[in-house]
């Protein structure tokens, strides 16, 4: 039997860290050569890691939401053979480890004898000191080093989310260690103070196998911080293992007092045991017994119905609008919190000009229309953008500085001579911005072709980094769904985005006639700290003029 | 040296949590352990608590009526004046223990479940070294379900010993006590004191609160008050009980008075806490709740695979609570997926006369104004008169919705009320709303015609008042 560290490999191209977004075994999980272990995302795409050996998960290393350094040990395996843990034969050998250097040898040898190394026998682990918290701060210590303490003596105060806790010791002995300083987050379940105890401690024999996770990885965690290890650095919460009850649905629950109790959904201990085992909320499902009571057959109907309410009579109005209660807590993690940092970012950093104006496409959507009906088979049909891509295209001749990117620390802005549009997307993930690269060097059935291929792309997960990143201006699009207008906010650092809403037909006057148009919002925003209101409004009008005359977009 | 066992399943204690827990996983096919050191088989519950507690509580009911049979005759009854030998009471006492001890032996034996008599001590959350016989085990298991209940609290200035008895003693005295010293007026106290008085101890009761079960509402504690009253037994309320000299209890009654009051034995219930001393609680890392282990709704505790059942998760202290986790959490960790989410855990006082509640409490509604609320007497109830049950004060009381009718809660006080406890149960379990109640036939003549009756009177249209 060996041991194989499976560090991680380098999945994007040069990325020096990557975000886990979700494992796919446990510890103590058998897994086969190829299963898939962990999904893992850097800055734009979302990788699934397979195993490269069959073995058992001895420790994994790290949490959802965690950056974690290419190179570093993900997984450990127990497998047959060798191994490569004295080897060091990572499977995807990294470049420059820089950082990662003293931990690429196995966690092993460091992590168990660390508490111990410290040289006290028993070792006093966070508790759990709020509802399921996983970490707390450490606010300060009432002993240091060298302290003889009793029983109950304070130790230390920690802090959760609502609470500063005093800790106390269960032990009388001697100080020999404290894990962390002040003002530090600890994990639930690390260590917080070594002792030396009189008798034999808590630390004298190996640890049961049947505790795996906490043994294994809990002392990594004392290892760094006993070193005063910087608060910043990014594999601080490697040891962070998830406290074992935190993820196990359930929680602890606040206790129930009689009076809620009774405001909970009407049913009998048998229905209810069916539901859970069903996975049905019954908070949800309409009851048709006396009072909203829930019975067999309101499950099997809730079931029948995919969850939905059933609109039959006898479905008791008490439970279709039964008070909804409790909350979910997601974690915002992955591409979800990579879009909501952008996001942030960029209305922090930029004051938004939004300028829409109406545009009378009703020549553009017959060229569009015969040329769709005219095209050749090899070419693809060809939707508004392309026209838009190609307005732009020209508008921004006149206009380079819309083309830029404003790196505003720095006081450059960087005018780009080639016109790269981003095209947000809603992908499975959430928002991704696929870029069309040189739309300036492409007619309208590449540029058709070409945000096909890198939107299809981004929405199945196969986009590569360059096909995600370098715009210079992007383009968003909410026509598809309708609404009249929106206010874009706009891809930093670049200065401009251009949003479509959708086409309708609508009656305007036209040299003294109502007649009906086929016209089109465009909603744009611009960086105003680059754009002057007149030069947005410029850049509009420009590709209104073109949009609404598109035998001029093809003539320079 | 030393004996080594690993286990699926390691269960400290064996009272109602923990020996029903045992049952239901070798029922389940797990390879358990159960370790205990404690009472013995049974628990609290079974060798000094309910059990023992009520074959006294109907022994000396027995001995009160041939006591009134003598004292001028009852029912047309006489008799000479009855003798009591409580050392063969509680003779017979232990008799009817060893049987129920045998009975949970057998059962653990059938289901598998290896017994460890001793006392564990934790040195992490899996691995524990019990003291026995023969010598130490160190046992080491996937699962732990910590179920070592409650004991007495022992007031500091008044330590068990000598005439200074728990529950535990009072069960097993010699001879009934000329005057008998209750302090602390819960269930367990009034139960003994009752039984007591009733076997010819003179007794008093000295309560720190106002009233008596204040846990209870007066309306429901009132009967048990009338009858003390009744029957001479002195009440001290509101005063403090302090040290026990030459056959003297020294006490502050409410106005900061000192009184002395003459016993032969003091019996102390002020009430039971947690054992979570002396077993290595503290080095398995679990989270506290106040002084109770802090579980969630699988009695889950903080650490991975440790679990916890009965007195030591929190109130209520009831062996049906324990004995419910323990098939719970058994079942989660054969894989299934349970929990812990009763409607109601009903509760009852073996007092005279018995209390019954079951859900919300009118303290629990006080200030609501969605609330039904019906009593019906026991007086009205046939049966009842049958059984001299009429008279003292006893009724069935419902709580439920004024919006949508559902059961809330359920109390009674009454002679034999408590086997009503788990109709009230049973409906606020199954989601009964008032007219599931009066729609359902209750057997004449029975007691329980008084819930019946309570519903109906919520409705607006009781029969027989």
């Amino acid at each position: 039997m060996g041991r194989y560290v499976f560090k991680l490999p380098d999945v994007g191209e040069g990325t020096a860290e990557a975000e886990l977004v979700a494992w796919h075994v446990k510890v103590g999980d058998m897994v086969a050569e190829d299963q898939i272990i962990a999904d893992i995302m850097t800055d734009k795409a979302t990788v699934e890691l397979t195993s490269p050996v069959a073995g058992k998960v001895l420790a994994a290393h790290g949490e959802p939401g965690q950056q974690l350094a290419v190179g570093s040990p993900l997984v450990e395996f127990e497998v047959e053979g060798a191994g490569n843990a004295s080897a060091d034969a990572a499977p995807a050998p990294a470049k420059a480890e820089p950082a990662p250097s003293p931990k690429a040898e196995t966690p092993k040898v460091e992590a168990a004898p660390a508490p111990v190394a410290a040289g006290g026998n028993f070792v006093f682990k966070l508790p759990d000191v709020g509802e399921g918290t996983a970490e707390a701060e450490l606010v300060g210590w009432h002993v240091k080093v060298g302290d003889v303490v009793s029983e109950d003596q304070l130790l230390a105060e920690v802090m959760t989310d609502k609470a500063t806790v005093e800790l106390t010791s269960p032990v009388a002995g001697a100080v020999v260690a404290l894990h962390g300083e002040a003002g530090q987050q600890l994990a639930v379940g690390g260590p917080l103070v070594s002792f030396n105890v009189e008798g034999k401690g808590n630390q004298g024999e190996a640890p049961p196998p049947s505790n795996p996770a906490p043994q294994a990885s809990v002392p990594l965690t004392g290892g760094q911080t006993k070193a005063v290890a910087p608060i910043s650095s990014p594999l601080r919460g490697e040891g962070d293992h998830p406290k074992p009850k935190a993820k196990d649905g359930g929680g602890a629950p606040a206790a129930r007092t009689l009076s809620a109790r009774n405001e909970r959904p009407l049913a009998s201990p048998a229905v209810r045991n069916r539901a859970r085992d069903l996975g049905i909320e019954l908070q949800f499902v309409p009851g048709s017994g006396p009072a909203g009571r829930i019975e067999h057959g309101d499950l099997d109907a809730w079931v029948a119905s995919g969850g939905r309410t059933p609109s039959a009579p006898g479905s008791s109005a008490g439970s279709t609008y039964a008070k909804a209660e409790g909350t979910t807590e997601t974690r915002i993690i992955g591409v979800r919190r990579k879009i909501a940092e952008k996001m942030a970012e960029s209305v922090r950093r930029i004051p938004h000009i939004t300028y829409v104006e109406e545009i009378d496409v009703t020549a553009l959507e017959e060229l569009r229309a015969h040329l769709n009906a005219k095209k050749r088979k090899d070419q693809p049909k060809l939707n508004v953008l392309p026209f838009i891509a190609r307005a732009m295209v020209v508008a921004l001749r006149d206009q380079p500085t819309i083309n830029s990117h404003y790196d505003d620390e720095a006081g450059v802005l960087t005018t780009h001579a080639a016109v790269h549009i981003g095209i947000a997307a809603q992908t499975p993930n959430g928002l991704m911005v696929p870029v069309v690269r040189h739309a300036e060097s492409l007619d309208p059935w590449d540029t058709a072709l070409e945000i096909a291929r890198v939107s299809g792309a981004a929405k199945d997960g196969s986009a590569k980094r360059d096909e995600l990143t370098g715009s210079t201006i992007t383009i968003t699009s909410l026509g598809t769904l309708g609404g009249v207008i929106h206010t874009p906010i706009i891809n930093h650092p670049e200065v401009a985005i251009v949003g479509p809403n959708k086409i309708a037909e609508r009656v305007v006057v036209k040299d003294g006639q109502m007649v009906v148009r086929k016209m089109m919002n465009l909603s744009s925003s611009f960086d105003h700290r680059i754009v002057d209101g007149h030069d947005a409004a410029v850049f509009v009008q420009r590709i209104k003029g073109l949009l609404e005359h598109p035998a001029t977009l093809w003539m320079s | 040296m030393a004996e080594t066992i690993k286990t699926k399943v390691l269960i400290i204690g064996a009272g109602t949590g923990g020996y029903v827990a045992g049952i239901r996983c070798g029922q389940l096919g797990l390879d358990t352990v159960l370790v205990d050191g404690g009472d013995g088989l049974g628990g609290t519950c079974l060798n000094v608590g309910c059990i023992p507690s009520k074959a006294i509580i109907h022994a000396a009911s027995k001995f009160e009526t041939v006591s009134k049979a003598a004292a001028g005759g009852t029912l047309g009854i006489t008799a000479s004046k009855p003798a009591i030998d409580l050392a063969q009471t509680t003779a017979w006492k232990d008799g009817i223990v060893r049987k129920l001890n045998a009975g949970v032996a057998a059962l653990l034996k059938k289901s598998k479940v290896k017994v460890i008599k001793g006392w564990a001590n934790f040195t992490d959350a899996k691995t524990c070294t019990v003291k026995t016989a023969d010598g130490d085990i160190t046992i080491s298991a996937e699962h732990v379900i910590l179920a070592t209940g409650s004991e007495p609290v022992e007031l500091p200035f008044l330590k068990f010993g000598g005439d200074v008895i728990s529950s535990t003693e009072a069960l097993s005295l010699d001879k009934v006590p000329g005057k008998l010293v209750v302090v602390g007026g819960g269930y367990i106290g009034l139960e003994l004191g009752i039984a007591f008085r009733k076997l010819g101890a003179e007794v008093a009761i000295v309560e720190m609160a106002d009233r008596l079960l204040p846990l209870y509402d007066k309306a429901l504690t009132d009967p048990v008050a009338k009858w003390l009253e009744k029957h001479g037994v002195e009440l001290h309320l509101g005063a403090k009980a302090g040290s026990f000299e030459k056959g003297q209890l020294n006490v502050t009654t409410r106005d900061g008075a000192a009184l002395t009051l003459k016993a032969n034995k003091v019996l102390v219930t002020v009430g039971r806490r947690p054992r979570t001393q002396g077993w290595g609680l503290e080095n398995m890392g679990v989270a506290m709740a106040g002084p109770f282990v802090k579980i969630d709704d699988r009695c889950a505790t903080s650490m991975k695979n440790v679990w916890a059942v009965g007195d030591l998760t929190g109130e209520p202290m009831l062996a049906h609570k324990g004995s419910a986790q323990g098939e719970v959490v058994a079942e989660i960790i054969a894989g299934h997926n349970k929990r812990f989410d009763p409607v109601t855990i009903a509760a009852v006082c073996f007092t005279e006369p018995e209390i019954v509640s079951a859900g919300l409490t009118p303290l629990d509604v006080e200030g609501r104004d969605d609330v039904l609320t019906a009593v019906f007497p026991l007086m009205a109830i046939g049966r009842a008169l049958a059984l001299e049950a009429g008279d003292d004060g006893g009724f069935v009381r419902v709580l439920a919705s004024k919006t949508d009718h559902r059961l809330l809660g359920v109390q009674a006080v009454g002679q034999h009320v408590s086997e009503l406890s788990n109709s009230f149960a049973q409906m606020l379990e199954m989601g009964a709303v008032l007219e599931d109640v009066s729609g359902t036939i209750h057997v004449h003549p029975t007691m329980g015609e008084a819930f019946h009756e309570a519903s109906l009177r919520a409705l607006g249209h009781a029969i027989h008042i």
